[in-house]
This record gives structure tokens, C-alpha cells and sequence, in this order.
């Protein structure tokens, strides 16, 4: 167990400085999510033109997995296509839970969370914006819970 | 490290060895991530010596069999075991009668058990119950659950900055709605030991019941229920070095004798008929179905295993241990202890400037050091310090100043991982 594998250093700059963190105001939707066990709190604004994630923020208190997950996620998501982002979201989820699983595209700076899988009690903080985001797309009203 | 400190550990490394306790535990010697353990989630749950973890192997190899049944040799031999189990836990807390002693899952459901049977049928719409901003979910849940039910007003007694309860707020609450007041014995989340034989004087000079949760009072301090004078105490068996699945609603007979089952089923019946049932008497009347048979017996010989340890020793050697640990985790940088009530047991409960507690228990456990983050199941408590979550370093009487030097090296270092 080797926790540089879990803070790497693009982690740990992420979580220094989120990127894209604030409110967005042309915002078209939004969702807050919840991580009761750990108290990671964020929410999301997304705005959506035609069939494109055309930006996207959060803000939010959280530990560093769970910061820097939403930070690295709304800058490799922006201006992404929704069938692209459903595919993203479908990659990372599988590079957090599945043991030695090689993504089938480039993910990016996403590729730093696969340390994540190590720590299987960390694998919610990661997760839980991408969830988020999920819900915002489909303008869920109620907070999500990872619990 | 002030000379003050090291007196008291010498002092007490002589009444007390804990190298030697540490040796009935087999699970504390082994390594996790290629560091001795250092277990310091006491508070969540605490260790089995080898004493207990024996008794449920011999019971299941020599004795197992259902309980009040048969009259087979098995199953006299599985009653015997577990209602003496029942006669050394009256003992151990001074019952007055073994009917005052009621099997349940633990603190949780003994604090259920109470709401569901007593509170569903004394309380009526606009009745209060006095909690206070301390209480674990456990003692909270279920209050609220029947006020959704039944009208009840919850009047919550509030804290001050350093985790303690105001008793003068506490005696303003208590008026002639007041018909249940329920408080930790210890917190949890914090280690306040609240003043609780002054809440049970106040509440009794007003005949109003009174219900403790002493989860976490148990493993650190003897408990006599006639000298608390309180009409419900409940503890689990697995905070107190016993195994998971027991714990115990004490109950002062009277009240217990008027209160209905809660649950029905085999062995709370004395005849079924469908022209009616006659109830068991106390306790089986509130223990329906087979019981944690093996659980109750290992809880048994967990009361005979501290029963064997010299008590003023123990709470000597805890009192300095926890002083030591306040001290040195309060020293690290950018620590701030959550929770500095006077009368504290066990817990060291803080936050550390620029790292969250969740990543601090991850680093932490990276050494081998086991600590709980989070919000401990008190949120009310996360939410007047204002804090998402904490980390808390709980003790028992089997960790070291060593683990504590650890645990202190290792927040050290903590900030280092995000530098």
C-alpha cells in the first residue's frame, strides 16, 4: 500500500487548486451530492446547449480524493458531446472498481484515479461527482447519497 | 513531552502492565501495511481477548443447542451457559434481579426497545422527551421516529464549545410534559463523561424516567444501576470486549413489568392459542426468538476477564494515557482538538488545518494506525463544531504511549503528503 499511488501529485494539485470551482451562472442544471459516511459535500453546475456539456463547475468541501475527482472531471469534460460523457463516466467508473482494468481510451489526467482502487473505502469519495453529474444531466432534484 | 507526563507513566506502568493485557488479545499482535497494528478505534468497536474468542469456539464444539427448550443434555447445558451469562451481568452492573436483565442485539436496539415498548405506550400527543445535542443516532432515530408517529416534542439540551451539556438549560427543560429523559452516559463522538447522576437526580426529584445509553461508558468505568439510580441503562457487548450481536437493556422491574412485548414470538409466549396468548415473564417477555446464545456467554466471559484486572489500575493507567494522547496530538500543527469537556474518557477527537479527516485516516492506516473519520454517528455534534468530520483516536486500556507516539509522528507528517 503506497499512498503516493493514491495522492499523486496530479491529485494533490487539484485539490490545492480546483479547477473550474464556483458557481456557473448560465447554468441550465444542477445537483448537489452527499457523502454522508465522510461528509464530502459538492454541488454541480452544468450547462447543457443542444447535445453538448458545454461547462460545467462545482463547489463543495470534501477530501482531497473527492476535490480533486470533481476537478479533474469538469476539466476533462468540458465541451464534451453527452453521448461522450456517459462513455467517460463509464470508463472511470470501471477504472475505480475493476482490478488492473485498462481503459479503452485515453482518459487523460482521469487516469491518476485508478490509484483509487487500492483504497476501496476511498472509491466513493471519487466517485461521488461523477454520480453527481449524472444526476444533474438528468435533472434529478434530489440530493444523491452514495450511501 | 512535559515531566509531569512521564510521572504519571511511571507511576502507572507499575500498577499496571500492559504488555501483559496486551498478550490476551491475539488479534492486536499483527501488522497491517508492514507496521504494527496500533488500534485506536476503541469507540467504534473494541478487541476480543483470546478468553472470549475461546469461549464461542468451545461453546459451538461442546454445548450448542436451542435454549429453554429441551430437556436434552445440549440444550441444559446452552441454558446454563447463557442464563449465567444473565446472572454475571446483573453482578457486573448490580441489578437487583436477573429480571431486570434483557438480551438484545445491543445498545441500538435496547434504546429501540424502550421507544417502541415503553414510549409507544405511556406517551401521548405533545409529551416530551428530553435528549440532549450529544446523543449518538442511535438515541436519536428512534425519539424521532415515534414523534413522526405519535406527536412527541423532542427537546434537545444543548452544548458548549467544549462538548459539555448544560445542566441548568437541561432542568429549565424538564416540565410537566417531560415523560422520558435519555442522555449518553459518555459521547462518543467527543468522550465527555456527562454528570449524568445530577441529570438522574433532577429527573427523579420530578418522577420522570430515565434512560441511559452507556455504550461507551462501559468499557471505562464501573456501572451500578441501583447507585445511578437510573430506570434504563443500555450497553453492547462488543464496545466492552465482548463479541458483536449481544448487548443489554437494564430495566427497574416495575417498569418493565408494565411495558408490552415488542416483539412476539417463540420463547415470549407462555401459551398460543388463537383465542389468545399469555405472555413469559421478565426478561424472556422481551426476548423473542433464539437468542445470540454463543454472544451472551462470550459477553459473560468478557465481564469475568475484566473482573480479573485491577480496576483502579486500569482507570489510572487510561487517565494518563488519554492525557498523553490529548496532549501530544494537540501539540502536532495545525491540529485542533474537537472536544475538551473536563471529565473526558478515551476519545481524541479533532481536525487538522488543510487535510481532511478521510484523507488523514487513509495516511493513518498507511502506518498501521487505525483511527475512525467521519461524523461518528453524532451529526448534530459535526454540525455545532462546524466541522464536516473529524478524525478520532479512541483508547482502551491495551494501547500504548508508544501507538500514541505513532499516531503522532504520523500526523506530523500528514501535511507533507499534500505539501
Amino acid at each position: 500500500m503506497d499512498l503516493k499511488d493514491l495522492y499523486r501529485d496530479v491529485i494533490v494539485d487539484h485539490n490545492r487548486r480546483p479547477r473550474n470551482f464556483g458557481p456557473l451562472p448560465d447554468a441550465n442544471c444542477s445537483a448537489e451530492g452527499h457523502n454522508p459516511l465522510c461528509g464530502d459535500r459538492l454541488k454541480l453546475y452544468v450547462k447543457v446547449a443542444g447535445e453538448s456539456l458545454e461547462n460545467l463547475a462545482f463547489e463543495g468541501s470534501g477530501c482531497a480524493i473527492s476535490v480533486a475527482s470533481a476537478s479533474l472531471m469538469t476539466e476533462a469534460l468540458k465541451g464534451h458531446s453527452l453521448a461522450d460523457v456517459r462513455d467517460c463516466y463509464e470508463e472511470v467508473h470501471k477504472l475505480l472498481t475493476e482490478h488492473g482494468y485498462v481503459p479503452k481510451r485515453d482518459l487523460g489526467k482521469l487516469a491518476a484515479l485508478s490509484g483509487v482502487r487500492e483504497f476501496p473505502a476511498r472509491v466513493k469519495c471519487a466517485s461521488l461527482c461523477w454520480h453527481t453529474l449524472i444526476a444533474a444531466l438528468e435533472s434529478e432534484r434530489q440530493p444523491v447519497s452514495t450511501e | 513531552m512535559s515531566a509531569q507526563v512521564i510521572d504519571t507513566s511511571e507511576k502507572s506502568a507499575v500498577a499496571f502492565d500492559v504488555e501483559r493485557v496486551r498478550r490476551d488479545f491475539p488479534i492486536l499482535a499483527q501488522r497491517v501495511n508492514g507496521r504494527p497494528l496500533a488500534y485506536l478505534d476503541n469507540s467504534a468497536s473494541s478487541q476480543q481477548p483470546r478468553a472470549v474468542i475461546d469461549a464461542i469456539g468451545t461453546y459451538y464444539r461442546e454445548s450448542h443447542a436451542n435454549v429453554h427448550r429441551g430437556v436434552h443434555t445440549l440444550s441444559q447445558r446452552a441454558t446454563e451457559g447463557f442464563e449465567g451469562a444473565r446472572e454475571k451481568v446483573r453482578r457486573f452492573i448490580n441489578a437487583r434481579s436477573t429480571r431486570e436483565v434483557i438480551f438484545v442485539r445491543g445498545t441500538t436496539e435496547a434504546i429501540n426497545l424502550v421507544a417502541q415498548s415503553y414510549g409507544r405506550s405511556n406517551f401521548r400527543r405533545g409529551d416530551e422527551v428530553v435528549l440532549t445535542q450529544l446523543e449518538h443516532h442511535a438515541n436519536i432515530v428512534p425519539w424521532q421516529m415515534l414523534a413522526a408517529e405519535s406527536g412527541l416534542v423532542l427537546k434537545v439540551v444543548p452544548i458548549d464549545e467544549r462538548g459539555m451539556i448544560d445542566v441548568a438549560a437541561y432542568e429549565s427543560l424538564l416540565g410537566p410534559r417531560t415523560k422520558l429523559v435519555t442522555f449518553a452516559h459518555v459521547s462518543n463522538a467527543l468522550g465527555t463523561v456527562l454528570p449524568i447522576e445530577r441529570l438522574i437526580a433532577l429527573a427523579r426529584a420530578r418522577a420522570i424516567p430515565t434512560l441511559v445509553d452507556g455504550a461507551q461508558a462501559i468499557p471505562h468505568m464501573k456501572i451500578d444501576v441501583q447507585a445511578l439510580d437510573c430506570d434504563f441503562y443500555a450497553f453492547s457487548g462488543h464496545k466492552m470486549f465482548a463479541p458483536t450481536g449481544i448487548g443489554v437493556l437494564y430495566g427497574r422491574e416495575a417498569l418493565l413489568e408494565a411495558m408490552p412485548p415488542w416483539q412476539g414470538g417463540g420463547d415470549m409466549i407462555l401459551t398460543v392459542s388463537f383465542s389468545g396468548t399469555t405472555y413469559n415473564a421478565l426478561p424472556y417477555k422481551f426476548e423473542a426468538g433464539t437468542p445470540s446464545i454463543a454472544d451472551a456467554i462470550g459477553l459473560g466471559v468478557a465481564i469475568d476477564y475484566l473482573g480479573k484486572l485491577d480496576w483502579s489500575a486500569v482507570s489510572a493507567y487510561e487517565e494518563g494515557l488519554l492525557a498523553y494522547a490529548t496532549r501530544r496530538v494537540g501539540a502536532v500543527p495545525g491540529v485542533r482538538l474537537i472536544g475538551t469537556a473536563e471529565r473526558k474518557v478515551s476519545v481524541v477527537s479533532f481536525v487538522m488545518e488543510g487535510v481532511h479527516a478521510h484523507d488523514l485516516g487513509t495516511i493513518l492506516d498507511a502506518e498501521g494506525i487505525a483511527v475512525r473519520t467521519g461524523h461518528h454517528c453524532a451529526m448534530p455534534v459535526m454540525e455545532f463544531f462546524k466541522v464536516p468530520a473529524t478524525a478520532r483516536a479512541s483508547l482502551a486500556f491495551y494501547n500504548t504511549r508508544e501507538e500514541i507516539d505513532r499516531l503522532a509522528a504520523a500526523l506530523g507528517r500528514a501535511r507533507e503528503v499534500f505539501a
